[in-house]
């Protein structure tokens, strides 16, 4: 019998339908049938995806075989998915969260024109359709099909509003950012190919292909491979195309640049788990460039005025912590921060766009302030997300930062130290951000007070579910110190992570270690909480930043380093090739031929006379010529 | 007779011809000409096709195929000759002269 989870194929199929419909219907359709297409299908996803995870869950796990996507000589490459623990998981966070986002979409981008507002949803379509091709693909070459495909819809929906010239070249860093870590990606992929002859995840992590591997080449993959997550999830040093992905619409940065694409690196990682195990180095080098990102995307977020912005830094900032639990093996732990990251982020990147509606566009924080008057709902749903990433025990992030202290802890008490170190500007940032904005007394115009408002419900209603989300889903991963066996997110993935648990020598921590640790960090994330709290709802900081504030304020001047150091030398030497490569070569061998042909023609001219005894001659002489060259060069 | 007479013959009258049509501008003579080149290669067609016949001796049609394609060159030759002189006189009625330097008229 066919296993049931052949269907699979229905959970992408209905993102696509949608992407077709309102992509070329946008015209015809009206805002309403545009949004229920939109929201319809990923709603439908959603449902096929639930009863996916209980299947596997269930214990049944499946790789769908559909046809095969390429066949070369000996190389085979399958369109194929694999459902299991890993891969539902992400397509429950994807299709969940991407239905709830949908939905506020509907509200929040209702004064585009009908036409625009089909573009968006199309493009919004053809993203989960991207995404859940690089989550589900059972081999490399499919999910790079999906990573391609969701850098493109970030590229489309960051320039969403093509008519500003900022947003394109803001959507055009970000595609290129990407393009470079893709590049890695693709020479891993040939690399792997060479060596092994297979793709397809299941053969590769097989015992018998791993002995096809040196160590030396797994060093070289996985590094390569990792380059490539720098770039998608926005790592030290391709980065800065994140934040500046905030030109787009807020629920395009909720979904995309927070909750699902800027994950797919860890999703990666998670899954060649087994290479990463294998090479030390690589796994070191990952930490070492997590935590860097952690530490100065938070440092930035501290001195940013720009709602979104501070929101970006601070997904920086917690996808370096994602890399960290990575890099220390604790994957586990990477996945769960996925996990909470993506409903607390989502949430708050809502909860700005809610309060960027009700500002009539404004997102500057300075100009806000004492908006938890006006907006309660969006009030108490931000401060849980404010309180979840801050790590206030008892919600989401609490668990699975937590989680990853520890790991970190285990490794090296330096990564530790510097981890918690970031925990706490996190905290301090984050309250910065919400006290500033919905606490003290307002600070806008008198029109904006006027126009102040609660969103609709199609707002709200996320914002309410991601709220619930981000308070309960951390109790799927409650550690071992706290109450034994309770970490069922660990039992869930065990098959997953299985083979580096062989591979990788655990370290133990005993429980008073641990609970020394927790308690000891918690106490410290409240004291920073409250200070932050209490200071900036009183004064706000508003004044201009001096000294190092400034240097936090213009983000370490990491955009003009690399301004200077390789955009403006490209630049030049492309200046160069034009005025002087271009100029004397290209065009010196273009025209020589033209002249040589023209100077030819000429010369040769006198052969074409018109007498006919002079062809005939001509051709008598060469006839003889021909001969008396035969006679003398014959074999 | 050795065969190197007739080489030498042919090749001779074959000189001769190419060099008439090179230098002469009657139209007729340069006709002579190549029927005079023809014929020099039809008698080498026939003196090596003897040649090989004394060569072979034992079997009678050995050879035979150098003498059949002489047919066949007299044939085409005299095809030419009836539509080439065709052209002659036409030309002749039309500028009264047949030098084939008039006949350059569509260089211009």
């Amino acid at each position: 019998m066919k296993n049931a989870l052949q269907l699979a194929y229905l959970i992408p199929l209905f993102p696509l339908l949608g992407f077709l419909l309102n992509g070329l219907g946008r015209k015809y359709f009206s805002k309403g049938l545009i949004g229920t297409i939109g929201s319809g299908a990923i709603l439908a996803s959603f449902a096929v995806s639930l009863w996916v995870f209980f299947q596997v869950k269930s214990g049944n796990t499946h790789v769908a075989h559909y046809f095969n996507f390429i066949s070369v000589g000996d190389l085979k490459i399958p369109f194929a998915f694999q459902i299991d623990q890993l891969s539902s998981l992400f397509l429950l966070i994807i299709t969940g969260i991407g239905f709830l986002i949908h939905l506020y979409s509907t509200a929040y981008m209702h004064d585009e024109k009908p036409e625009h507002f089909g573009r968006y949803f199309a493009y919004l379509n053809l993203f989960v359709f991207s995404m859940l091709l690089l989550v589900m693909g059972a081999n490399f070459v499919i999910m790079f099909i999906g990573w391609e495909g969701v850098g493109l819809c970030s590229y489309l929906l960051i320039g969403f509003w093509f008519k500003k010239d900022e947003y394109n070249k803001a959507a055009s860093k970000a595609f290129i950012m990407n393009r470079i870590g893709d590049l890695a990606f693709l020479i891993a992929l040939f690399w792997l190919i060479n060596k092994t002859g297979t793709v397809t995840f299941l053969e590769v992590f097989s015992a018998e292909s791993l002995s096809k591997l040196s160590d030396r080449d797994i060093t070289v993959i996985t590094a390569l491979l990792f380059v490539g997550a720098t770039g998608k999830s926005a790592q030290i040093p391709l980065y800065t195309w994140l934040p500046d992905a905030m030109a787009g619409p807020t629920p395009v940065s909720a979904l995309i640049h927070a909750a699902t694409m800027v994950t797919a690196g860890i999703y990666m990682i998670a899954r060649s788990n087994v290479l990463y195990s294998m090479a030390p180095a690589v796994m070191t080098v990952i930490a070492v460039v997590g935590l860097a990102t952690a530490l100065l995307a938070a440092t930035i977020a501290l001195k940013q005025n720009d709602i979104k912005k501070v929101l970006a830094y601070s997904t920086v900032s917690q996808l370096g912590y994602m890399f960290l639990a990575l890099g220390t093996g604790s994957y586990v732990a990477a996945v769960f921060h996925v996990m909470t990251h993506a409903f607390f982020k989502a949430l708050m990147f809502l909860g700005s766009g809610s309060v960027i509606h009700a500002m009539g566009g404004e997102q500057d924080i300075r100009k806000m302030g004492g908006l938890s008057k006006y907006m309660k709902i969006t009030n108490i749903t931000f401060l849980i997300g404010c309180l979840a990433i801050a790590g206030i025990p008892g919600l989401s992030g609490f668990f699975s930062k937590d989680e990853i202290l520890a790991g970190a802890f285990a490794t090296s008490p330096v990564f530790y130290a510097i981890g918690l170190f970031t925990a706490l500007l996190t905290a301090f940032y984050m309250f910065r951000l919400y006290a500033t904005t919905f606490r003290g007394s307002f600070r806008g115009t008198h029109e904006q007070e006027h126009h102040l408002h609660e969103s609709p419900a199609a707002m709200t209603i996320p914002l309410i579910v991601l709220a619930v989300l981000s308070i309960v889903g951390g109790y799927v991963g409650v550690p071992e110190f706290i109450a034994a066996g309770a970490h069922s997110l660990k039992d869930f993935l065990h098959p997953i992570f299985e083979p580096s648990y062989k591979i990788l020598q655990e370290h133990h921590v005993s429980h008073e270690t641990e609970w020394g640790l927790t308690i000891g960090s918690t106490i410290a994330i409240l004291a920073v909480v409250i200070y932050a709290w209490t200071r900036f709802s009183k004064k706000p900081d508003l004044a201009e930043p001096q000294g190092i504030g400034k240097v936090l304020a213009n983000k370490w001047y990491v955009d003009e380093i690399y301004d200077a150091v390789i955009v403006k030398p490209l630049n030049k030497l492309g200046a160069l090739l034009n005025n002087i490569f271009e100029t004397k070569v290209i065009d010196g061998i273009v025209n020589g031929v033209g002249r040589l042909v023209n100077y030819g023609g000429r010369q040769l001219r006198w052969v074409q006379s018109g007498q006919v005894g002079l062809y005939v001659l001509l051709m008598v002489l060469s006839m003889i010529v021909i001969f008396v060259l035969q006679f003398f060069f014959r074999k | 007779m050795p065969i190197n007479y007739y080489i030498f013959l042919a090749i001779a009258l074959f000189s001769i011809g190419v060099v008439g049509v090179l230098t002469r501008r009657n139209a007729i003579i340069i006709f002579m000409c190549i029927e005079l080149m023809l014929n020099s290669v039809n008698l080498l067609l026939v003196a090596f096709s003897k040649m090989h016949h004394l060569a072979a001796g034992a079997t009678p049609t050995t050879g035979i195929d150098g003498q059949l394609f002489v047919f066949f060159i007299m044939v085409v030759a005299a095809a030419e000759v009836s539509v080439g002189l065709a052209i002659i006189v036409m030309m002749y009625r039309n500028i009264h002269s047949v030098d084939v330097n008039f006949l350059n008229r569509l260089k211009h």
